[in-house]
């Protein structure tokens, strides 16, 4: 175990000023479930850890008057799993978080942290892109939004200079008609993914015509990855003209996976195709009853 | 220092910033019920209750858990055995015994939020706890049992 300063701000004031002071000799601490794997194996070595878990009013899943959801830094995956806010208003937030993890992992580590790891297998991450939710982000300099499509920079590393802390995402209100699903290609459910995608599909003209279209895939680079290309095969396509398979085809030819042991990366390529396919049906049909 | 709730009593611990609350409950307070198997939150067998929710105690900061009631497996079948030993001692869920601390109580986190589950829930709810003995079918009859025993007063 690595040996460290362990801080204990009293508000988030005062966490901002001991990172404006440590910068990067320190991480943050909440839940730590992805932190605390690396410190027990010596793969990172801050000097410091500044400890929010105790911090006031951090703990919160609300809508605001704009019909957004905002969900505080220090919410629990376990929370989210079983907000009624978040089932009624983002079903498939909840449903995520059911196969994310284990329950452990779940009653003690944040959604936010989990952002900020940024590991690329990350569940959380290509759903809130997908529904195209922002961060909000303070440091002693002022406070800041990045939209999570911007979040994750490159493998582990986030957009977060060293002195912010992201203290709030929010997820804007979906247009009608908007479905949205993830799919998770896994040896046991609640594995990491060998790949995955979240897609978001909007329909318009009397739920005849895509109207707005996001895939993302996870697990099959060093960042969540927007297939682009794809999702303009889907704008403004009518839907019984949408060949789904030509679609994951296109998706797939984004992903840039390692071999692994998940598996190589000739067979995570194919299972992308695989998830977005899947996923890509079942936003469809939930666009359709939305 | 470090106060500490655990099992229901009351201690004071002198140990590190870094202390992981498996290390603190294993070496500052001898309840080595609790298992160190993997230190990367993989294996389950470090599991322990917090205010009730079950958590991997190696990826805890023992400091972070002021304040809060820890149960170990050393807190259960003080008046006898708890339904679920009981129901692992029956069932023939236990082989080595070096998961069977974590696998109750991930079982009670489980069904003191879901007193009725069923064996999706099971699977669902001990998938952070591994055993490398019993294949868990054993393991989840005897949660499945032991709920039942649960429902009707145990």
């Amino acid at each position: 175990m690595v040996r460290f300063e362990l801080s204990e701000p009293k508000s988030l004031s005062e966490a901002c000023s001991l990172l404006a002071e440590y910068r990067e000799k320190a991480k943050i601490i909440a839940g730590g479930q992805g932190l605390l794997p690396l410190l027990n194996h010596r793969q990172i070595a801050p000097n410091y850890l500044v400890n929010i878990k105790g911090l006031p009013d951090l703990e919160y899943i609300v809508s605001d008057g704009n019909g957004h959801v905002r969900i505080g830094a220090l919410t629990t995956h376990r929370a989210i799993e079983f907000s009624p806010l978040i089932k009624k208003r983002y079903p498939l937030l909840a449903k995520m978080e059911q196969v994310l993890g284990c329950v452990q992992t779940r009653n003690w580590g944040t959604i936010v942290g989990n952002l900020c790891a940024a590991s690329p297998t990350s569940d959380p991450a290509p759903v809130l892109i997908a529904l195209e939710a922002i961060v909000r982000v303070k440091s002693v300099r002022g406070e800041r939004q990045i939209p999570l499509n911007e979040f994750f920079t490159d493998y582990l590393k986030t957009a977060l200079d060293p002195d912010e802390i992201v203290v709030e995402i929010q997820i804007p209100q979906l247009p009608p008609h908007t479905g949205a699903a993830y799919h998770k290609e896994c040896i046991r459910a609640t594995d990491s993914p060998i790949a995955s995608v979240a897609v978001s599909v909007t329909l318009v003209e009397g739920l005849g015509t895509v109207g707005a279209a996001r895939i993302a895939l996870q697990a099959v680079g060093p960042t969540p990855l927007r297939a682009r290309e794809a999702e303009e095969m889907l704008i403004g396509k009518k839907v019984q003209h949408i060949l789904v398979d030509e679609v994951a085809e296109v998706a797939a030819k984004k992903a840039c996976p390692i071999s692994d042991v998940y598996g190589s990366a000739e067979y995570k390529r194919e299972m992308v195709k695989v998830a977005a396919r899947g996923a890509l049906i079942q936003a469809i049909k939930r666009a359709h009853v939305a | 220092m470090l106060m500490l709730r655990v099992n229901g009593e009351d201690y004071n611990v002198f140990t590190e910033p870094w202390k992981t609350l498996v290390r603190v409950l294993r070496d500052d307070l001898g309840l080595t019920g609790v298992k160190e198997g993997c230190n990367t939150g993989s294996c389950g067998a470090c599991t322990v209750l917090i205010d009730g929710k079950a958590v991997k105690s190696c990826l805890v900061l023992a400091s972070q858990t002021k304040g809060k009631e820890i149960l170990t497996i050393e807190g259960l079948g003080k008046n006898g055995l708890h339904p679920l030993q009981q129901a692992f001692v029956e069932r023939f869920a236990i082989q080595c015994g070096f998961c069977t601390p974590g696998m109750i109580l991930a079982a009670k986190g489980l069904l003191d939020e879901n007193p009725n589950p069923t064996m999706e829930d099971v699977k669902l709810g001990l998938s952070g706890n591994l055993c490398r003995c019993t294949g868990y079918v054993k393991i989840v009859e005897a949660v499945l049992v032991a709920a039942e025993m649960i429902r009707k007063g145990a």
